[in-house]
């Protein structure tokens, strides 16, 4: 009795319930290597896993008959990482999951057709979402066989533009639960495809009708949905005033309306279409007629709006007077680009938006300290602020943006004045979490070492460019924001190994664009990345320094690279190959590497088959035997063949000339 | 209505008719002298080509019989142009006369062969006769119609009326049209039978004029064949009490004729009288005016007075005025509609389906818009010649869905395919309407055979009267100037419903009154 005691409980989660474990795992899934270690802990930690794992992402199809025997309660099938999905394998998954499955992606996949939608509709009764974006060779017979999954809520069929009004109109019968329908460029689908499914199903909140061939026709019965929400209507070239004349019915439900790129909608026909949407709260207007005062009026009955994007129009003092005037409490405003953009106006309109909490100014060029002054005068709580290309901003004006904004989350100062300064006067914002500093040609580590001490929070750093940036700024960074995601320390040519090995401590990044760093070697490349388990995607492109040793312990340790390129570096064949062990590598761009072989890419290209996407001078086009791109073809795998001079570099100031006199030239 | 009270000319026609066997080598003889006669009469047409009135009274010599009276009607047309100026001229009046006299002397001579022909002939009824026949007959009625026009012209009131309509050229004279009237009512046994030929009777004669203006108009204005339809069934429910309006009944052959309007000078025939003004335009600067190009109005108080309805040729039919149960046709087309759907063969093949016919070349264009196989189907079973009607009848039913090909890549080859067909379509509805036209234009021996076959033998009024197109039809005549349709128009007044028939009729109307 007394042994048996001392030997039963070996393992004290034994006396734990499955549901306490279940609960652990639920904290540990953000992190998809602790889920890993867990499993593998033990035979029940493994079983336990894999009862309680509900998502999984395959990283090819290929597998799916073993992985799916493991994890038998799975809802959730992400097939992104996996080019190639056909028939059988659907079949397979649908026999697996059958009534457990809840939703698959397929956005990224081929190979599947009308059959194997059919076996998933049919046998898995409790789907609800599916995303078959990209299917560009679907045509009305997968929507019938769609049709079959009764409870779809959520669709996705961007780009599948075979599909046709009798397709959609099955799917509309079928599914008549749906919620969410996206038809982005589903050229085929007209008036009356749309218009039945706003008929039929009328628990639609969300509808993407992007630049589809669309008119009046449709609207009047998609505005009688009355639960929808969300409507964008961008980029429809058959959408005109005339029509939205027409439009009698409100649409009381409607937050966000978006009619970007509709270059028929002039300020009246805007005007109809807001009389009849009056509760809207973001409005997209993006690359539209110009916003004159007559358009700002058209504003004046949406009482509840918080939010107007306004990209790329033109714009006149009046109509930004009048937007200042008449919208109540705009919280987001996006002038993103847009020309004619002044301190007059600008001023009025942050004057009057108090609470404004987004403000996107990229590229006007035109303002000044002075819209500047009052912008942190009146919105001291910004927490977006994206003002990229504003050159006639001094260096104080920056100052007063961090001495006044203290609650930036967001801020993009890409292309500006701003010196050492005005990062010490941003160190206030504690809460920062993106910063881009990209062609800030005016600071430099002193700068940096200010950010590094206070931004703890900093998540993506952008220093493109930035010359003045040498390691010890940037190990000033590393060491006071731990919690980097993502980097971009591009033509920082005085960035060695010193610093960059020390990213090995930012354990969550997951980019590191270190494009044009040539003094950053393989030994460097080693140490960062042993500690970036999480790393996504790395730049290497011109780091003529980095070759096969920094491979091979970069394909060790980043086993989830994704995204990766290696022109002009020193890297081999054997490089190369030893990427092969990297299981969801799918962007591979090797230009200009004269140490290749074509038999060694050939043999790289075999063997790393979980590749999409592979960018190649042309000359290997010819080089590599045919059948061998036709097999990676069927793999899910294209080749872009690119016939590129080289490029020597250029001084980073001399390069900010020459794009300089060309944006004269432009304008 | 009494054939017995009939001009003399038809009842020589009909004499005429009740002995058809004229011989067959004689007829032959006689064409080749109508060509060379007509030949002949071309120049003097030419010459005269400015004034329109002689050129009308030309139109009427269709024959070698009154080849002769060439020289004399010009003459006569002189006069009749020295009238005008003079406003009353007793010299006019008295050539007149003489005009006259001779034309009675032709009128015997012609009877004169007749006679001997009908010792002449034996032998069972061959077709050629029977247009030799109507040759025959056909001069006698243009030699009656030169007759009257001219007595007309004798009387001063008339002859005032008649010049102060000189104006409005291009048209026929109108005496002369007037007298056309009658000619036609005398052939075909019409409605308006007894007023010919009687100055006394002349307000009937613009009632006539007004309706067949009127129906000028009408197939001006609704061409659309739905609206013809409709106005056919509207009529159904119509309920006029008999007697409250006047019944017209159209002959088979008017009902047929492929063209409505003719041009004066040439004779080409024209289905809207806007395109003949058109046409008109071709033959001199006169025709170039305004008031030649207007569109001729109608006269309100002849409007208001009587309601017309028409009554279908058809013994035992429904339409037909004899039939118990009577229902009036509204209009001339609800009757041209009416007859060739019910009385007429289907001779329009759907080239779809192949089994479908129509008489009407406007239901077979309806039926091949809606006839295919490409048809959007749904899952209930039912069949849209139009996707916006599956979609409709989708979005009104629960449950139903469209129904999708198996080939899948049918979509897009449906779609050109259908273009392509409906050019087809297209393309032979007109090949069928072409043909159609000849057709019905009644000039052919098989048509004749058809119209035997309908018509019935007995009547020798339905029997011959679709020769009156004939001249178009026989060899070398439209190589000529000359209208080929002038006999047809004695047969249809109505079918030359003009600026000038507007004002000659008001005119006739005032002389009446006049008169009185």
């Amino acid at each position: 009795m007394k042994r048996q005691r001392f030997t039963e409980p070996t393992n004290p989660f034994d006396l734990v319930s499955d549901e306490i474990i279940f609960t652990i795992l639920d904290l540990l899934s953000s992190n998809p290597i602790d889920l890993k270690s867990f499993s593998l802990a033990c035979k029940s930690f493994y079983s336990v896993e894999a009862k309680h794992r509900k998502l999984l992402k395959p990283l090819r199809s290929e597998h799916l008959p073993t992985v799916l025997k493991r994890y038998t309660q799975l809802a959730h099938l992400d097939f992104s990482l996996s080019p190639r999905v056909t028939d059988a394998s659907l079949a397979i998954i649908s026999k697996a999951c059958n009534s457990k499955l809840r939703s698959i992606d397929l956005s990224r996949s081929k190979f599947f057709s009308a059959t194997g939608l059919l076996s998933l509709a049919t046998n898995c009764t409790n789907l609800v979402e599916i995303d078959l974006s990209n299917a560009t060779e679907l045509r009305d017979a997968a929507a019938v066989a769609l049709a079959k999954a009764k409870n779809l809520e959520k669709l996705w069929l961007g780009r599948c533009k075979l599909i046709t009004d009798m397709g959609i109109g099955c799917i509309a019968v079928g599914c008549t639960k749906l919620r969410f329908i996206s038809l982005k460029w589903c050229m085929s689908i007209g008036d009356l495809g749309v218009g039945l499914i706003a008929v039929k199903c009328e628990q639609i909140r969300s509808l993407d009708l992007s630049y589809m061939q669309i008119t009046e026709k449709c609207l009047p019965s998609i505005l009688k949905l009355k639960h929808l929400e969300d409507l964008v209507l961008e980029g429809c070239f058959g959408i005109d005033d005339d029509c939205l004349a027409v439009i009698r019915h409100g649409c009381k439900s409607l937050r966000k309306l978006d009619v970007s790129s509709c270059p028929n909608i002039s300020p009246t026909g805007l005007s109809s279409l807001t009389r009849a949407t009056s509760c809207i709260q973001q409005l997209t207007l993006a690359h539209g007629s110009p916003v004159t005062l007559a358009l700002a009026n058209s504003l004046k009955s949406l009482t509840m709006l918080q939010s107007v994007k306004l990209d790329g129009c033109v714009t006149t003092y009046d109509g930004l007077k009048a937007i200042g005037s008449c919208c109540v409490s705009l919280s987001e405003l996006s002038l993103r680009k847009c020309v004619g953009v002044t301190d007059e106006g600008l001023s009025s309109i942050v004057k009057k938006h108090k609470d404004l909490k987004k403000l996107d100014i990229t590229c006007c060029r035109m303002i000044t300290d002075v819209s500047v002054s009052h912008m942190t005068n009146s919105c001291g709580g910004l927490t977006s602020l994206k003002m990229e290309s504003c050159s006639l901003v001094s260096r104080e004006g920056f100052v007063l943006i961090g001495r006044r904004c203290h609650l930036l989350e967001e801020l993009d100062l890409t292309d500006n004045e701003i010196d050492n300064e005005g990062l010490r006067s941003l160190s206030r914002c504690s809460k920062l979490s993106i910063l881009k500093l990209g062609i800030c040609l005016n600071l430099n580590d002193e700068g940096l070492a200010h950010i590094g001490t206070s931004c703890s929070k900093l998540m993506e750093l952008d220093l493109y460019r930035c010359v003045g940036v040498t390691d010890s700024g940037l190990l000033a960074i590393i060491h006071g924001c731990p919690d980097l995601e993502m980097i971009n320390i591009a033509y920082c040519r005085d960035v060695t190994d010193v610093s960059f090995s020390s990213l090995r401590k930012c354990s969550r990044l997951k980019t590191i664009e270190a494009r044009g760093c040539p003094l950053i070697t393989s030994s460097g490349l080693a140490a960062a990345v042993v500690g970036c388990k999480l790393l996504r995607r790395l730049d290497l492109k011109k780091c003529c320094n980095v070759d096969d040793a920094g491979m091979i312990s970069l394909a060790h340790f980043s086993q989830n690279l994704r995204q990766i390129n290696l022109s002009y570096s020193s890297v081999t064949d054997v490089g190369l190959l030893s990427l092969a062990s990297l299981g969801c590598l799918q962007h591979l761009t090797v230009l200009h590497t004269n140490r290749l072989t074509p038999s060694g890419v050939a043999a790289a290209l075999l063997a790393n088959s979980s590749l999409t996407k592979v960018k190649l001078h042309a000359l290997f086009q010819a080089l590599l035997p045919e059948r061998l791109l036709k097999r990676l073809e069927v793999r899910g795998c294209t080749f872009e063949w690119r016939e590129k001079i080289f490029q020597a570099e250029l001084d980073p100031k001399c390069w900010k000339l020459q794009l300089e006199d060309v944006m004269q030239i432009v304008l | 209505m009494d054939p017995e009270d009939s001009l003399c000319s038809s009842e020589v026609w009909t004499k005429s008719s009740s002995f058809p066997n004229i011989d067959a080598q004689q007829h032959e003889q006689k064409w080749v002298d109508t060509s060379i006669l007509d030949y002949a009469m071309d120049q003097p047409f030419q010459e005269y080509e400015e004034q329109t009135e002689l050129k009308a009274s030309l139109t009427c010599n269709s024959n070698q019989q009154i080849g002769i009276l060439n020289k004399d009607s010009d003459q006569m047309n002189a006069a009749i142009l020295g009238s005008k100026v003079q406003d009353w001229d007793p010299r006019a009046m008295l050539s007149n006369l003489s005009f006259l006299e001779q034309k009675v002397h032709q009128l015997q001579e012609l009877v004169h062969l007749i006679i001997g022909r009908r010792s002449q002939v034996l032998g069972r009824p061959d077709e050629l006769v029977v247009q030799q026949q109507q040759l025959i007959t056909a001069d006698l009625t243009s030699i009656i119609v030169q007759l009257i026009s001219t007595a007309g012209s004798l009387l001063p009131s008339v002859k005032h009326n008649f010049s102060a309509a000189v104006p409005l050229v291009g048209q026929l004279e109108p005496p002369l049209d007037r007298v056309l009237f009658a000619s036609e009512s005398g052939t075909n046994n019409g409605v308006v039978q007894s007023q010919h030929g009687d100055g006394t009777k002349l307000p009937e004669v613009p009632t006539r004029i007004d309706e067949s203006s009127k129906y000028g108009k009408e197939q001006n204005m609704s061409v659309e064949e739905h609206e013809l339809k409709d106005e056919e069934d509207a009529d159904e429910s119509e309920n006029l009490p008999p007697g409250s309006y006047e019944i017209l009944q159209l002959e088979k052959e008017e009902i047929l004729a492929p063209h409505t309007h003719f041009c004066a000078i040439c004779g080409k025939g024209f289905k809207r009288d806007a395109n003949l003004r058109m046409h008109m335009r071709g033959h001199g600067d006169e025709y170039k005016t305004a008031a030649a190009l207007a569109k001729p109005h109608k006269e309100p108080s002849y409007e208001t007075m009587l309601i017309k309805r028409y009554s279908c040729p058809f013994t035992g039919c429904k339409r037909n005025k004899d039939h118990k149960k009577f229902q009036p046709l509204k209009t001339i087309l609800c009757v041209k509609n009416h007859y060739k759907r019910t009385h007429c063969d289907k001779s329009f093949t759907c080239s779809k389906c192949n089994s479908k016919k129509f008489s009407v070349i406007a239901d077979l264009k309806t039926h091949e818009k809606h006839c295919g196989k490409d048809k959007w189907l749904c899952s209930c079973g039912t069949t849209f010649s139009r996707k916006d009607k599956l979609f409709g009848h989708i979005a009104l039913f629960q449950g139903h869905t469209p129904a999708i090909p198996l080939e899948e890549s049918k979509g897009t080859a449906m779609s050109c395919d259908r273009g392509e067909r409906y050019e087809t379509a297209n393309k032979l509805g007109s090949i069928n309407f072409s043909f159609g036209s000849i057709a019905s234009g009644g000039s052919s021996v098989e048509t004749i055979a058809a119209a035997d076959a309908k018509g019935g033998v007995d009547d020798p009024l339905t029997y011959y009267s679709p020769l009156n197109f004939d001249p178009c039809n026989f060899g070398g005549y439209h190589e000529f100037p000359r209208p080929p349709f002038e006999n047809a128009e004695n047969a249809f007044p109505f079918l030359i419903p003009t600026s000038s028939n507007y004002n000659q009729k008001s005119g006739a109307e005032s002389s009446c009154n006049n008169l009185e």
